[in-house]
């Protein structure tokens, strides 16, 4: 019997995790990939928003603001890529002023600070490459940028070193009520007992929710598409560029990644299939030629790769957080959509709270706050280079040669718990192949690194779990 | 901080002729650097023949191409690290690289950039579609089947007729695979025609021109590719659309200079071959930092690249023995009416009238053609091309009288003609 069992190990279900694993209770997180952050977390903007957008009194506004503010802290803490670069909230007519001042208002309802509205001109002196169109823009200072994956992946190193379990390929098909404690039941065939179960399965959350509530929800995916620029490109902005929403729909960002890559999208179209990722040539063609009017001189040849993913998104337009009305022990993280990612350090300790008070558990005393990134020999001074490869020499491999990461980060991203399971698990932990080449060069590389430690036959080595192998067979001899 | 007077970055086909030149001027203390386990670059991977034809005047595979130059390397015991990457190059040409001995940091009188190139991924050519496995570069595919002995799948379309795409075509039949198609976006090959004959022709593979792939279909692995044809503006035409199943997809859409470390050394690039701009002694924009090889442009035959790197070598030494530091100015070499790019982009204006090589690519099939230099306005060489092609690079021989009047001219252009 487990005090806390979590569906889903995306940022909702992996800081909720951490949190809980504050106090004393036996934790399991249940995912149905091979490895955490494979849903929406991989895939968004990356954005910690200031918190002017959120409509107030919605618990998005309520959270986003209170969870923002909790980020530099919490980068300090384990250690992932964050930074408060600034948002531009751009208007490219003279009338988008009176918009720009509601959400001005809006955010200093919701509590965000720092908020100043600025002319074309301003904006074109801190990011010289903003188009010669814009009027007015919005200049949030507090807003952020942070690595959704490697955040995530943060969250459940910390939540694994302070006693968390977590169990992957288990796609939970059934949540049983009993007297005093719920079943979840898994595809595999699989059953665990919890006294609480808590639902944080994004898009899937509402699936969650209604094997077993009578209230029903009902999530629509709505994806987003992307572009994404190599680094060569960063001088394009510092700054997060926002369009001013307009009647066309909600702008195309073009933002800089906190490893300076530069972001462009996402589009939004609601679509019925939940695991459909897939890139479109129109949604792609849409996020581009609507970031050209943002920067009119974005080089098309410095794309290196296209991405989507998808919004768990509620027709009430806001998050459900809550113990279901029905179902004594389930608790639901519904619809956690942006600013779900700037919000989720604020929904954890709240929801954490609510469990706490709902077992009646104690704090622990042991509970070891810091996570320590991998090493990473991009950005190590010489001084660390020769002492990291004293101490191992496989730091003084460069396996791949793009984003310059060493053979020893690909182990040990591979040995940490939870672990690297293939090339994209290894990827998002020290972003091997992520550069311009896009594992051009070292996907045979890192398949021979992933055969050792995990030591299973090359043919084996998938890209993303299950059925993505890589390779067909051996060549004729 | 060791010192040498010259460091080689990259110890491929560029890299080991420029050791070899460099070390026959005279040049003794010089050092090759190699990220991988073996000198040869890679041609390790193109096991394939046809290399050598106007250096040797025999058929090679690349290995054995490559072991004739690494052979001359350690005959003159010219020095080398391998498995030694670097990291970074200052416009100072102070050098940082890394291996399992640790960090080496280098000051060079001189240094050849000869690192090579790579391929254009998929996210370059903005291909839609499922995100899934399957999906590879040539290169990527060759190296797993010929150096790793694995198959990356068993039905494929390849994009592109790069020539690793349409080496990679008849490799993968040989394999037991098969090769739906090969699709090409242009009306025309950027490959070599003796590759299409020997590669797709000879078996029978369909190559597609003005066409591309508009969708990749599968969840975990392709499944099948969406091709259709496209317009004279390249958009495509989607009621031309069709799907073909396969489990592979290659592709060969381009290769591109690594320039990263140049760019680091704040050398000046160019932006149509995304190679350093450099003069007609093959030296960038930085005193002392030289390229050659495919990270200064895309060749089409190692032949050219051992060639230009011979004369790297050859230019590198004297720089490091001269001993006069003025510095000569420049003439920008305009390319008009078809020509993409020339290599040297600038001309000394000195008094060495020795021949002089230009290179250059055209920027569409032209039939009938003369391309032409003119020193300002004159025209100084004019030779008739019944067919010139973006896949074939092309090369202007100058004499010596010739070389005198581009070196004294203000204005140089190279364009073509046409004849019609």
């Amino acid at each position: 019997m487990f005090d806390v069992l979590i569906i889903g190990s995306g940022i909702i279900g992996t800081t909720i995790a951490r949190e809980l694993s504050k106090y004393n209770a036996n934790i399991l997180v249940l995912e149905k990939e091979n490895d955490v952050s494979c849903g929406t977390t991989k895939a968004n903007s990356g954005i910690v928003h200031a918190g002017f957008d959120a409509v107030p009194g919605t618990l998005k506004a309520k959270f986003n603001v209170l969870g923002a503010k909790m980020f530099p802290e919490l980068a300090k803490e384990l250690e992932f890529p964050y930074k408060k670069n600034g948002a531009f909230v751009l208007s490219f007519t003279k009338e988008g002023l009176s918009n720009l001042e509601k959400l001005l208002e809006r955010g200093k309802t919701n509590g965000v600070e720092n908020l100043s509205i600025i002319t074309g001109d301003e904006v074109r002196s801190i990011e010289p490459n903003v188009s010669t169109e814009v009027e007015y823009a919005l200049y949030a200072k507090d807003s952020g940028i942070v690595s959704p994956y490697e955040m995530c992946i943060a969250f459940a190193e910390n939540a694994v070193t302070n006693g968390v379990k977590f169990e992957f390929l288990k796609k939970v098909t059934n949540i049983i009520k009993n007297n005093d404690y719920l079943t979840v039941e898994c595809e595999d065939g699989s059953k665990y007992d919890s006294k609480v179960v808590i639902n944080c399965a994004g898009v899937y959350s509402d699936e969650i929710n209604n094997y077993v509530s009578k209230e029903k929800y009902k999530i629509t995916a709505r994806k987003g598409e992307y572009c994404l620029l190599d680094k060569e490109f960063s001088y394009i902005t510092k700054t997060t560029l926002f369009q001013l929403p307009t009647k066309m729909g909600k702008g195309i960002l073009v933002a800089p990644s906190t490893h300076s890559n530069i972001l462009v999208g996402p589009t939004a179209l609601d679509i019925q299939d939940k695991d459909d990722t897939d890139t479109s040539y129109f949604g792609l063609k849409e996020a581009w030629d609507k970031a050209l009017l943002t920067v009119p001189t974005l080089p098309k040849g410095g794309i290196i790769t296209q991405f989507s993913g998808l919004r768990p998104h509620l027709d009430t337009d806001d998050y459900v957080i809550e113990f279901s009305k029905d179902v004594k022990g389930l608790y639901n993280c519904i619809g956690i959509e942006s600013p779900g990612l700037a919000s989720s350090p604020a929904i954890a300790i709240y929801v954490a709270n609510e469990i706490k008070d709902y077992l009646n558990l104690s704090k622990k005393d042991n509970f070891i706050s810091h996570r320590y990134a991998i090493k990473a020999i991009r950005n190590m001074n010489d001084a660390e280079l020769i002492a990291a490869i004293n101490e191992n020499k496989d730091y003084g491999h460069v396996v791949c040669r793009c984003e310059v990461v060493s053979e020893a980060e690909i182990r040990e991203a591979i040995r940490r718990n939870p672990g690297a399971k293939d090339l994209d698990g290894v990827k998002r932990r020290v972003r091997a192949g992520m550069g311009r080449c896009q594992m051009g060069f070292c996907t045979p590389k890192i398949m021979q690194i992933l055969h050792e430690e995990l030591n299973i036959p090359l043919e084996e080595i998938t890209k993303k779990g299950d059925g993505s192998n890589l390779l067909e067979g051996r060549i004729k001899e | 901080m060791e010192k040498y007077n010259l460091v080689i970055v990259g110890g491929g086909p560029a890299g080991l002729a420029a050791a070899i030149s460099a070390y026959d001027k005279g040049e003794r203390n010089m050092i090759i650097l190699e990220r991988e386990p073996k000198l040869g670059g890679i041609l390790n991977q193109c096991i394939h023949n046809g290399f050598g034809l106007h250096t040797f005047n025999e058929e090679l595979t690349g290995p054995e191409y490559a072991q004739r130059y690494i052979d001359e390397v350690k005959k003159r015991n010219i020095k080398y690290l391998l498995n030694t990457t670097v990291i970074n190059v200052s416009d100072k040409k102070e050098i940082k690289a890394l291996s399992e001995d640790g960090l080496l940091n280098i000051e060079a009188k001189a240094i050849i950039l000869s690192c090579g190139c790579r391929e254009r991924p998929r996210g370059g050519i903005n291909i839609a579609g499922a995100r899934c496995a399957g999906i590879y570069s040539a290169g990527t595919a060759q190296k797993l089947v010929n150096i790793e002995g694995y198959m990356p799948g068993k039905e494929v379309v390849i994009l592109g007729s790069g020539d690793i795409g349409l080496i990679m075509a008849r490799r993968m039949i040989f394999e037991g695979a098969k090769v739906k198609a090969v699709v090409e976006l242009m009306p025309y090959s950027s490959g070599l025609n003796r590759n299409i004959v020997q590669c797709l022709n000879d078996f029978n593979i369909p190559l597609m021109f003005s066409h591309t792939v508009v969708d990749i279909k599968g969840k975990k692995r392709v499944e099948s590719v969406v091709i259709a044809e496209v317009d004279e503006r390249l958009n495509p035409k989607m009621e031309t659309c069709q799907e073909i199943k396969c489990d592979t997809l290659l592709l060969s859409v381009g290769l591109l200079p690594e320039n990263e470390l140049a760019r680091g050394a704040s050398v000046d690039l160019s932006r149509i071959t995304r190679g350093a701009i450099v003069d007609d002694q093959l030296m960038t924009s930085i005193p002392g930092i030289f390229e050659c090889g495919n990270v200064l442009h895309v060749h089409d035959l190692v032949d050219y690249v051992s060639e230009e790197a011979k004369e790297a070598g050859e230019k590198a030494y004297e720089y490091i023995y001269s001993s006069k530091d003025e510095s000569y100015e420049k003439t920008l070499i305009k390319t008009e009416n078809g020509v993409r790019y020339t290599v040297p982009e600038l001309i000394i204006k000195n008094d060495d009238y020795n021949p002089l090589t230009l290179k250059l690519r055209v920027g569409n099939v032209y039939k009938k053609v003369k391309l032409e230099v003119s020193c300002d306005g004159d025209v100084i060489y004019s030779r008739m091309r019944p067919v010139v092609a973006p896949g074939e690079m092309e090369k202007i021989d100058l004499k010596s009288e010739q070389v005198e009047k581009l070196r004294k001219a203000t204005e140089i252009k190279v364009y073509l003609r046409s004849q019609e």
